[in-house]
């Protein structure tokens, strides 16, 4: 029902309205023609704070730092036309990581739409495939519910980037306002608890195990699911993996950690996915870069344990035993129930034996370097920042090599620290989601670890950062290739180096100093850690760092495209 | 093996190409699709039969569910249902073929819908199959013009598909 008594407000302000009813602090944007009247009424207020980014891509991937960052949703408000087209990289980058976002986009006025107007573009049309849900706001009445959707969709089951899509003459238009307190969606009820047959069926297949294997991924993240994770795999004694999205979920330091697995996964993960008996997956989605070859994992019969709140991502690649459908922190706090409960425990002996193997595969030491070399190792920087950072920073990333190495040494102990672009594997995500964590966490360090060539695709961000005085520091791992692409090309195409060779790069010191940045180059392994300390001292400002890398470094281990998991080129083996 | 999945989606603009785009988008097989609002005009019924692997069935109803707009899914084929099909077509009918053109419109329980000198137009409802057997039954020269719904389909007994 209507209340006869509510206030008569434009589009625009009610749309405001929306934001500060769910207390949204920031929203990353870009202003354009279709969203002047909402531009307007953000000026006349001071609760939603706006930041001006340089890109819609930054502002994209800047509200999806800020989310990851916080589990808060991030919003970003962009312009018609180009504005989301802009912005459709960002959009597609959170939903490939399932990442909680609303965007707000401006359109041409209804009566305009259909008729190639200036900036037109049919945004729900673009965005459909990359988008959880998206919403096209034809009537001033509807824009309240829209937004009230919009937030609910994109925060509950499992996540996702929700587009509303506003007219400009919606934002013009006035009706009575009222925040709807609650939504009815007879075609949405995601899943919350596990079906506990189900539950009891894991528990006593879990106590059963002999060689067992927990393989948690960004479902423990967005769940905040990291203390029960934690918990059951301690009072199991069993040993645990992360996905590139899961890290953080288990503390990466402690004894019962494998490191990654997957296609850059340690040899003792890959080992142990392979050849476990009984596998625990917990929110993660047996990913292609995970498993690696879907027949050759499935020579091995395991018994497999898959809980996830998305039913279409169990079965999907893998065939599983027990499927759980549920939300993570919900089904694990049931599970340990159970266990405690039940007075049966794993079998040591079998424990003991197996912990044996993976002690030999963690013998490999298969993420050993050259330490002694006269040229910076990219390795020897990402350990160096662990150690001067104490393993606290919140670390982004670009895409490439340097990724990589900071997902295999940088040791995360906590959730929501190390935030990458994985499945979409974005090139630029890097600064404007270190800005956004910054935002969500403003007395906390925040990292970008990026390559030279990530970096330049959002580099225009770099004026944002001075804007609002982030103190980012940006470690740059300098190899002057497309590392990632120059690694395919010298393992699979012949040392063919098809252009990814970095010619004529900026002199990067002087270019952040043209921001307004203090820039630094290393380019000697005993220069790294004082450049480190010197940089983080500098806690008021954004410090780049250049580190003039060993170009023909490698990651390793690595499961070339095609094949099983346990099939890994490793480092000694070149 | 071809199935028919039946889905009730709320009846908003957009709601079709969503899962038209879902389908597309993940390869899978679209042999028809027919839609329309039901007795509650809040909401809509679809049809669309599909063929694939029991991984990609699987597949094709977790994926519809997950779209907002989709109330419900069900797959027809994993029980005894209905299935029916209209098809319109248009015929030339001169000579003696008219009286034999007659003679196998009733053979299927088709209905002459119009007619005019030379031409019959015929109305026929069955399973796919069918539709299919009548044009084979006739001179492929005497076609005109062919149009079909698509299947829609039910449950038999007392499955019913509603929220
Ligand atoms: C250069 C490069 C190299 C890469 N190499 C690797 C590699 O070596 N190893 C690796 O692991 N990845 C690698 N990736 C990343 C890879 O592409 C995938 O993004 C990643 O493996 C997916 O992680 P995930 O399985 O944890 O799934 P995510 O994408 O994090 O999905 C989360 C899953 O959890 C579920 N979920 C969400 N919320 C909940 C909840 N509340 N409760 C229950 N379930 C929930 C979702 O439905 C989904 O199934 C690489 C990426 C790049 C760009
Ligand atoms: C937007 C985009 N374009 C292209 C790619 C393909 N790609 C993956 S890694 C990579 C090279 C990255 O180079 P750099 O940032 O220098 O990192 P490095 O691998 O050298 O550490 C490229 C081109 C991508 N992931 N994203
Ligand atoms: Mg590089």
């Amino acid at each position: 029902m209507r209340n006869p008594g509510a206030e008569s407000l434009t589009g625009a302000e009610i749309l405001v309205r929306c934001l500060h009813e769910e207390n949204v602090e920031y929203v990353f944007g870009y202003p354009g023609g279709a969203v002047l009247y909402i531009y307007d009424e953000l000026f006349k207020q001071d609760k939603v704070k706006h930041v001006l980014v340089r890109h819609e891509q930054g502002a994209a991937h800047a509200a999806d730092g800020y989310s990851r960052a916080s589990n808060k949703i991030g919003v970003c408000l962009v312009t018609s036309g180009p504005g989301v087209t802009n912005a459709v990289t960002g959009i597609a980058t959170a939903y490939m990581d399932s990442i909680p976002m609303v965007v707000i986009t401006g359109q041409v006025p209804t009566h305009a739409i259909g008729l190639d107007a200036f900036q037109e573009v049919d945004a729900v049309g673009i965005t459909r495939p990359c988008v959880k849900h998206n919403i096209l706001v034809k009537d001033v009445r509807d824009l309240a519910p829209s937004i009230k959707k919009a937030f609910h969709i994109a925060r509950t089951g499992r996540p996702g980037p929700v587009l509303v899509d506003v007219p400009k003459d919606v934002t013009a238009a006035s009706c009575a306002f009222e925040y709807p307190e609650t939504l009815r969606l007879r075609s949405y009820n995601p899943a919350g608890k596990g079906h506990p047959g189900q539950i009891k069926k894991a528990a006593q297949m879990l106590l059963g195990a002999k060689c067992p294997m927990v393989y948690s991924g960004g479902g423990v993240i967005l769940s905040d699911a990291a203390p029960q994770l934690t918990r059951l795999v301690r009072m199991l004694g069993f040993p645990c993996t992360n996905t590139l999205m899961g890290l953080g979920g288990y503390p990466a330091t402690d004894p019962q950690f494998l490191g990654m697995l997957g296609m850059h996964g340690t040899y003792e993960a890959n080992m142990a996915m392979q050849h476990c008996d009984v596998l625990l997956a917990v929110g993660a989605r047996f990913d292609d870069r995970v498993i690696g070859n879907p027949a050759h994992f499935g020579e091995v019969p395991r018994k497999i344990i898959h809980i996830d709140i998305d039913p279409s991502s169990i079965s999907k690649r893998v065939r599983v035993d027990v499927p759980i459908v549920g939300d993570v922190r919900e089904v694990l706090d049931d599970l340990i129930k159970m266990l405690e409960a039940s007075r049966d425990k794993p079998d040591p002996k079998a424990l003991k034996a197996w912990w044996e193997r993976i002690g030999q595969w963690r013998s490999k030491d298969c993420l050993r370097y050259d330490h002694v070399s006269k040229i910076i190792k990219p390795q020897a920087v990402v350990e160096r920042l662990w150690e001067v950072t104490k393993g606290d920073a919140i670390v982004t990333s670009d895409v490439g090599q340097h990724q990589m190495w900071v997902a295999q040494l940088y040791k995360f102990d906590k959730p929501r620290r190390w935030i990458n672009s994985g499945g979409l594997g974005t090139m630029g995500f890097g600064l404007p989601a270190a800005m956004g964590a910054q935002f969500a966490n403003p007395g906390s360090t925040v990292v970008c670890v990026t390559g030279e060539a990530s970096f330049q695709m959002c580099i225009q961000e770099l004026s944002t950062c001075r804007q609002y005085h982030l103190p980012l520091k940006i470690v740059c791992l300098n190899n002057r290739y497309m590392g990632m692409v120059r690694q395919w090309q010298e393992f699979f195409h012949g040392n063919r180096y098809s252009e990814s060779y970095l010619d004529a790069l900026p002199d990067f010191v002087k270019l952040v100093e043209s921001y307004g940045h203090v820039g630094m180059r290393i380019e000697k392994p005993a220069d790294i850690e004082p450049a480190l300390k010197e940089a983080f001292s500098r806690k008021d400002q954004l410090v780049f760092m250049d580190f003039i890398t060993d170009q023909t470094e490698n990651v390793f281990p690595m499961v070339p495209g095609g094949k099983g998991i346990s099939e890994m080129i490793l480092a000694e083996e070149l | 093996m071809r199935h028919i999945i039946s889905i009730l989606l709320e009846n908003e603009s957009g709601a079709l190409s969503r899962v038209s785009g879902l389908f597309s988008a993940r390869g899978y097989n679209i042999e028809s699709l027919t839609v329309a609002p039901t007795e509650d005009p809040s909401m809509s019924r679809m049809t669309i039969v599909t063929s694939g692997s029991d991984d990609v069935i699987e597949q094709i109803t977790k994926q519809l569910n997950k779209l907002i707009e989709v109330v419900k899914v069900v797959d027809l084929s994993e029980a005894a249902h209905i299935e029916r099909e209209l098809m319109l077509i248009k015929v030339r009918a001169t000579g003696k073929d008219r009286e034999e053109m007659k003679r196998v419109a009733d053979i299927f329980r088709g209905r002459i819908l119009d007619v005019t000198e030379g031409t019959y137009t015929i109305e026929l409802t069955g399973t796919g199959s069918k539709l299919d057997a009548f044009i084979k039954a006739i001179e492929a020269s005497a076609i005109l013009e062919t149009v079909r719904t698509g299947a829609c389909g039910i449950s038999r007994g007392e499955r019913i598909l509603r929220v």
